[in-house]
């Protein structure tokens, strides 16, 4: 292939026959060939990435002797509930039996739970976002929440189970 | 006037530098790799922007996939079989050298410890068709939780550092059973964890 064989020229005359020399050159095509083949098997084998990891720390439960923690202040609550579909609800304040604050519904897009966010923050500096992953919500939901947490440099957040009111009150807005 | 013959040159192309360079790529690849091993379940995992990288060493990895089923998986063959033989003795179960060599090898597993030296004993073929009901995490029958006890009193011992825990769920595990994980973590007071995720463009947060 990238070697061809030179025809040794016959000086014309009846000369005296000279032992051919070889040319000490070895084709080195099938070589290079070999490498690439065991290069390009590396290659294909190998993992470069490393996974990424987002670090969780929850809270420490509390002990049954421990003081009882400050409650949250229901002007500082912002609620994020997970629901199916991939939807997200959200609500400002704490429900209980007697409040029921309006729910809204939104999504994960730029758009959507992000600006809600940035929008309250500007209101209320100090909220406390609670999130609460409904049980027909899935996992992605949750990371995605959680990132969005990050994206918006919110400070104080919590994963907190969802309570039977907030499952009613989705259940009744119909959302 | 005789006519002058341009001198040919042969068309020979040297290849030993090419060579050269192939080889030394193949010992750069040959040296950097780390074989990517066939683990029991695929599993996707969403996305975030977070740009942590796992640790390389201690690590101990929780796998949840979309059928409820947990994964366990430690890194580090000598105390792996250190954990095995903590599990065993807690479930007075014995295991034989060569299914402690297979357990090391394994990557991950997700088995009932009472089907494990039976999972063990199969052969290759055999354990990569048999479906494995993952590891029972449920609070009477917490075996999950065991092996990470056991994972990480090994590694305390051997490193003076406690593992990192690792969860990667499938972006579709349902978030129950992903908060039963992590409460089990919690009861045993390990409240520090990471998510394994991919990597996403940090978006401009707009204000």
């Amino acid at each position: 292939m990238a070697e061809i064989q030179q025809q040794a020229d016959s000086g014309g005359k009846g000369g005296k026959k000279r032992a051919k020399k070889m040319s000490t050159k070895i084709d080195m095509t099938p070589m290079v060939d070999l490498a690439f083949l065991l290069l390009t098997f590396f290659m294909l084998t190998t993992t470069f990435a490393k996974p990424n990891v987002m670090q969780i720390t929850m809270p420490v439960p509390p002990e049954p002797n421990d003081p009882e923690p400050l409650a949250l202040k229901a002007s500082e609550a912002f609620t994020v509930l997970l629901g199916e579909k991939n939807k997200v609800y959200y609500y400002e304040g704490l429900v209980d039996a007697t409040s029921k604050p309006e729910l809204k519904v939104t999504d994960f897009s730029s758009n959507g739970i992000r600006k809600t966010l940035l929008e309250r923050r500007s209101r209320v500096p100090n909220t406390t976002v609670l999130i609460k992953p409904a049980d027909n919500s899935n996992y992605k939901n949750m990371v995605d929440i959680l990132d969005e947490m990050n994206i918006t440099q919110q400070k104080k957040y919590a994963l907190v189970d969802i309570s039977k009111d907030d499952s009613d009150l989705i259940q009744s807005s119909g959302l | 006037m005789p006519k002058v013959k341009p001198h040919r040159t042969s068309p020979s192309l040297d290849m030993t530098p090419m060579v050269d360079l192939a080889f030394l790529l193949v010992t750069f690849f040959m040296l950097t790799a780390t074989p990517s091993e066939d683990v029991a379940v695929v599993v996707d995992t969403p996305s975030s922007t977070s740009e942590k990288q796992l640790p390389e060493k201690n690590v101990v990895q929780l796998t949840i996939d979309k059928d409820k089923r947990v994964f366990f998986s430690m890194s580090g063959q000598p105390i792996k079989i250190k954990t095995l033989d903590q599990i065993a003795g807690k479930y007075n179960l014995t295991f034989t050298p060569a299914q402690k060599q297979r357990f090391a090898a394994l990557p991950d597993f997700g088995v009932p410890v009472q089907q494990l030296p039976a999972y063990l004993s199969l052969s290759t073929e055999d354990r990569k068709a048999y479906k494995q009901p993952g590891i029972p995490y449920d609070s009477l029958n917490n075996q999950m939780i065991e092996w990470v006890m056991a994972a990480r009193s090994v590694s305390v011992g051997q490193f003076q550092q406690a593992p990192y825990i690792a969860i990667k769920g499938d972006g579709q595990a349902d978030v129950p059973t992903v908060k039963d994980v992590i409460e089990s973590l919690q009861e045993k007071k390990l409240n520090r964890f990471y998510l394994i995720t991919d990597l996403e463009m940090q978006p401009v947060a707009s204000k």
